[in-house]
């Protein structure tokens, strides 16, 4: 392949010298990145630091009647063993709820467990040492004894009157449930020519960082501050988390955080382990580090997904849908997590379900339950890949029904693209969708007709192959309404900073965070083309409560469309307030000049009047030849929330081209298209990334991932051998086009992109699997991971 | 009962180390935790994610599933000792360039599994790169930009030799 820049597309209102919109600009951090010379929290190494391990619950539920830790303390190396109830005293439990989700429940969660262990991985003792392999020798030393308790595993049965209630003060093992109507779902139903109805069931999988959580502690008494270094998405969110539970002024806590290892919604909650941490530095008075390791990994980080969807589709002979229902049920282990909560995925499913299409009747069931299985929470594109296999099987089954081909079915009923703005049936709200406009993109990219006759040609010789499409929505850029209404001091507004540095190049510190998305590169480009400099002027400093404005961080696909809008609005009031300086020096009227290449030149001619350099020389260090009265204003910072919308809702379609080989059911992935509308696209090459990645994580969770439980809640695959992730050689090849409707809530009108991968992937990849089996009579497999077995049984081979 | 403690002799990107090691120890901890050379990743310590990649004696390995121990009197590379020979210079650019990384957390070790493929000089296939990486896990980009990368740097040392 070749590697090319493009070049940029004429954006009038951004077509400025310096424009960056619009462009794959190479992101700035990556050197230290290929060379080995990044700095992950898992290599943080701090003066007296000591290392945490775990010992954890082998049971899924178990009263804890006594922990003997005398011999562990005399081991090596050992400097201190702690129980939940000693670590009580330091950190108080948090319940995992939220107002506006009406009704969600949950107990109270320690950091470690005081009396009772309610998922198997659970942390029962901490033992700190001079290193992580002494504790672990410590962690070997300490008994526990267990009096097991029956584990609440099944959560079809869950809220069954014989079933153990797990925590008796809740009443029953309900967390959360949402009930929705709209519409005249009985009358679509009754109505309908015909009603297809299915059960889908979603696997439990999780998100295999490949960075394990990491975190570093250092309670420092002389300062009485704690300055934590953490893996997270959220740093200001972890910032008021840690003050509150440790009884500290939030202005006592720095949380900074450097290169992160992978996060995909793994790192945006708070985990009890991590709480632990915090809470061990302020009682030993030293810094401690804990880095999960890959089996603490699979028993710990959050979960996701499993949900069971039982669902049917209305529709007509000439396809038109009349109607929708779900009814969903989820396990989310014994708590729901902290401050999100593990009710907005089945919430989502709820909102999104039947999304992309014109039927207003709806209606839906979501309930959340309780189990002793490890805790489920928010993973990259909550929600939207079960709404949209739900949806999008269903479409397709009726299609097969109906005899209709199933981009046509979806022509004839997607939003059309002059219908906005709108309403969904769950009262979503879209600003400005192109499903159509897509739909044909996607139809040409991919040569739809040429494959369907390729598909044919090579039934005839026994090959089978299929093609499934996935139509989206994603939520992006969401405003207060997804957590702050809930009372989550979880921020939805973000900062930006920029300051002209000395030599006339431009600083910009940023609320919203990196984890590899590209989030400097994309804050760079907004700035470096609003202040008007080349982008190798601009320098972004990320990832710490001391020195960022206070901001949400990245998740939810907000950090281009959030952060990077506040880093433009910053960059054209720092090119203001250089302009004042400017004009003030020059004696010319602020608005005959501009920055142009990091020059101040006469607007009208280009003419170069003044270097940023002597600017900022001049503002610096001679400020006494300015006019009296003239204050030099260097720094600038700017706020930005989406206000007119809820969230920018976001669309897109895929499609999956597979290989089912009938004798050993193995799917080989042939290729994979996208074409998905994020509104106006920043970097157009870390936009395609974060699609590819994306659907590759969507691939994983069709195919393969899948975290097995048996019916003690004891999880069998808790590895990287058993529990199987997509590696290189099993992908396909990605295509991805784009339409673009810019939402007119911000001046650069961008939308999220981070999600769209996940949402449709898996969805699109059933399809595929299922249009190949159907010609040989094999049921529809509505339960992912599609698996080897799965589809062999489908066929009745085994 | 065996020693636990042995003396090695480690050259260590072109150093000569000489240090006191627990035979627990595997040499990717080696790295990290005593030389203080943390470029080589620990994901899985179980040698399936390859995050640990690194060079013993020209050939690479598991850090995680080779004991420093049996490092004595090995030649060892790490990214740092391979970034700062320039020997793949070109592949670090083409994967800045080609963003075939976002959290870089994989990128040491499928850099280092990447030249030992391209040593060859041959042009790989892509089929034959996403083989050659089958061992090396990434969660982020979904492996395609790395093939672009690892294809763009074979075909341009090809020509460049030719």
């Amino acid at each position: 392949m070749k590697i090319t820049d493009d070049l940029p597309p004429g954006l009038t209102a951004l077509d400025r010298p310096n424009s960056y919109i619009g462009r794959s600009v190479p992101r700035p951090n990556l050197a230290r990145l290929t060379q080995g010379r990044a700095q992950f929290v898992s290599d943080v190494v701090l003066p007296r630091m000591a290392h945490v391990a775990f010992v954890r619950s082998p049971h899924a539920h178990a009263r804890i009647t006594a922990i003997e830790t005398a011999t562990a303390r005399k081991a090596p190396g050992v400097i201190a063993v702690v129980t939940g109830a000693e670590l009580a005293k330091v950190i108080t439990p948090w319940v995992g709820v939220l107002t506006h989700l009406k009704g969600i429940k949950s107990a109270p969660q320690h950091a470690i467990a005081v009396e009772r262990a309610c998922w198997q991985g659970e942390a029962v003792c901490a033992v700190v040492a001079r290193s992580r392999a002494e504790a672990e020798d410590g962690c070997a030393l300490i008994e526990v004894s267990y009096e097991e308790l029956p584990a609440v595993t099944d959560a079809e049965t869950a809220l069954d009157p014989a079933t153990p209630v797990i925590h008796p003060a809740l009443g029953d093992n309900l967390t959360f449930e949402r009930v929705h109507s709209a519409g005249n779902p009985d009358q679509g139903f009754a109505e309908a020519d015909a009603v297809v109805e299915a059960t889908f069931v979603f696997g439990r999988h999780t998100g295999v960082t490949n960075e394990p959580r990491a975190i570093v502690a250092d309670w420092n008494p002389g300062e009485q501050r704690l300055t934590v270094y953490h893996g997270t998405q959220a740093p200001h969110m972890m910032q008021n988390l840690f003050a509150k539970h440790l009884g500290l002024e939030e202005h006592q806590v720095r949380v900074i955080t450097k290169d992160v290892g992978g996060s995909f919604g793994i790192k945006v909650h708070t985990y009890a382990d991590e709480m632990a941490v915090v809470a061990l530095s302020k009682l030993l008075r030293r810094p401690i580090k804990f880095v999960a390791d890959r089996i603490e990994s699979f028993v710990t980080d959050i979960h996701a997904r499993d949900h069971r969807v039982t669902a049917k589709i209305g529709v007509n002979k000439d396809g038109t849908i009349t109607a929708f229902e779900i009814d969903d049920l989820t396990g989310i282990g014994p708590y729901s997590v902290y401050p999100r909560t593990s009710g907005i995925e089945a919430n989502q499913i709820v909102n999104l379900t039947g999304g992309p299409y014109t039927c207003l009747n709806y209606r839906a069931r979501a309930r959340v339950v309780f189990q002793n299985k490890n805790v489920m929470c928010q993973y990259r594109a909550v929600g939207h890949p079960i709404a949209t296999a739900v949806t999008e099987g269903l479409v397709e089954l009726a299609a097969a029904k109906l005899g209709i081909d199933p981009l046509e079915l979806r022509r004839r009923n997607l939003i059309p693209d002059d219908g906005y703005p709108c309403s969904g049936a769950s009262g979503i709200k879209f600003e400005q969708l192109s499903h159509h406009e897509c739909l044909a993109h996607l139809d040409a990219m991919m040569n739809y007709a040429g494959l369907r006759a390729e598909q044919a040609r090579l039934r005839e010789r026994g090959i089978h192959r299929g093609i499934g499409f996935a139509s989206f929505i994603e939520v992006t850029n969401p405003s207060a309404a997804f957590y702050g209404v809930g009372g989550a001091r979880i921020s939805s507004q973000d900062g930006a900073t920029v300051r002209l540095d000395a030599t006339g190049a431009v600083i910009c510190h940023t609320g919203v965070t990196e984890q590899g998305q590209g989030t400097e590169a994309v804050v760079a480009q907004c700035v470096a083309t609003a202040f008007g400099v080349p982008i190798e002027r601009v320098r972004v400093i990320t990832g710490d409560t001391d020195n960022t404005p206070y901001g949400g961080g990245t998740w939810a696909s907000r950090a281009a469309g959030i952060g990077g809008e506040a880093a433009w609005q910053a960059g054209k009031a720092l090119r203001g307030n250089v302009l004042a300086v400017a004009a003030s020096i020059l004696q010319a009227a602020p608005a005959m000049l501009d920055i142009r290449n990091g020059v101040v030149v006469d607007a009208d001619s280009g003419r170069e009047r003044l270097g940023l350099d002597e600017v900022a020389r001049i503002a610096y260090f001679r400020p006494d030849t300015l006019p009296p009265g003239f204050q030099a204003e260097l720094m600038a910072t700017r706020h930005y929330v989406p206000r007119a919308w809820p969230f920018a809702f976001t669309n897109g379609i895929q499609a999956s081209y597979v290989e089912v080989d009938v004798d050993s059911g193995f799917v080989t992935l042939l290729k994979h298209w996208c074409v998905e509308d994020c509104g106006t696209v920043i970097n157009p090459q870390l936009v395609d990334e974060q699609i590819r990645g994306g659907i590759v994580q969507g691939i994983g969770a069709a195919l393969f991932e899948h975290c097995l439980y048996d019916e003690r809640g004891q999880l069998l695959n808790g590895n990287m051998a058993d529990y199987l992730v997509p590696m290189a050689a099993e992908m396909p090849d990605i295509e991805v086009g784009h339409v673009v409707s810019p939402t007119a809530d911000s001046e650069l009108g961008a939308k999220g992109a981070g999600e769209a991968g996940t949402a449709g992937a898996p969805g699109a990849v059933m399809n595929a699997v299922n249009d190949a089996l159907r010609p040989l009579g094999a049921p529809a497999i509505t339960a992912m991971p599609l698996t080897p077995e799965r589809i062999l049984r489908a066929l009745g081979k085994v | 009962m065996s020693e636990r403690f042995h003396q090695v002799t480690i050259t260590v990107n072109g150093e000569a180390v000489r240090e006191r090691v627990d035979a627990r120890q595997t040499i990717v901890d080696f790295l990290r935790e005593t030389l203080s050379l943390t470029g080589s990743h620990v994901g899985c310590e179980h040698g399936v994610c390859g995050a640990c990649t690194l060079r013993v004696d020209g050939v690479i390995v598991r850090g995680c599933l080779m004991l420093a121990v049996q490092c004595d009197g090995a030649r060892v590379e790490t990214i740092e000792g391979v970034s700062d020979a320039g020997e793949i210079a070109d592949l670090q650019a083409a994967f800045e360039k080609r963003n075939a990384l976002q959290c870089g957390f994989c990128t040491p070790g499928m850099l280092l599994a990447a030249q030992e493929l391209l040593r060859s000089g041959r042009v790989p296939s892509r089929e034959e790169i996403r083989t050659h990486l089958s061992g090396n896990y990434c969660r982020c980009t979904g492996y395609q930009a790395i093939v672009d990368a690892i294809e763009s740097v074979a075909q341009h040392r090809a020509g460049a030799q030719r």
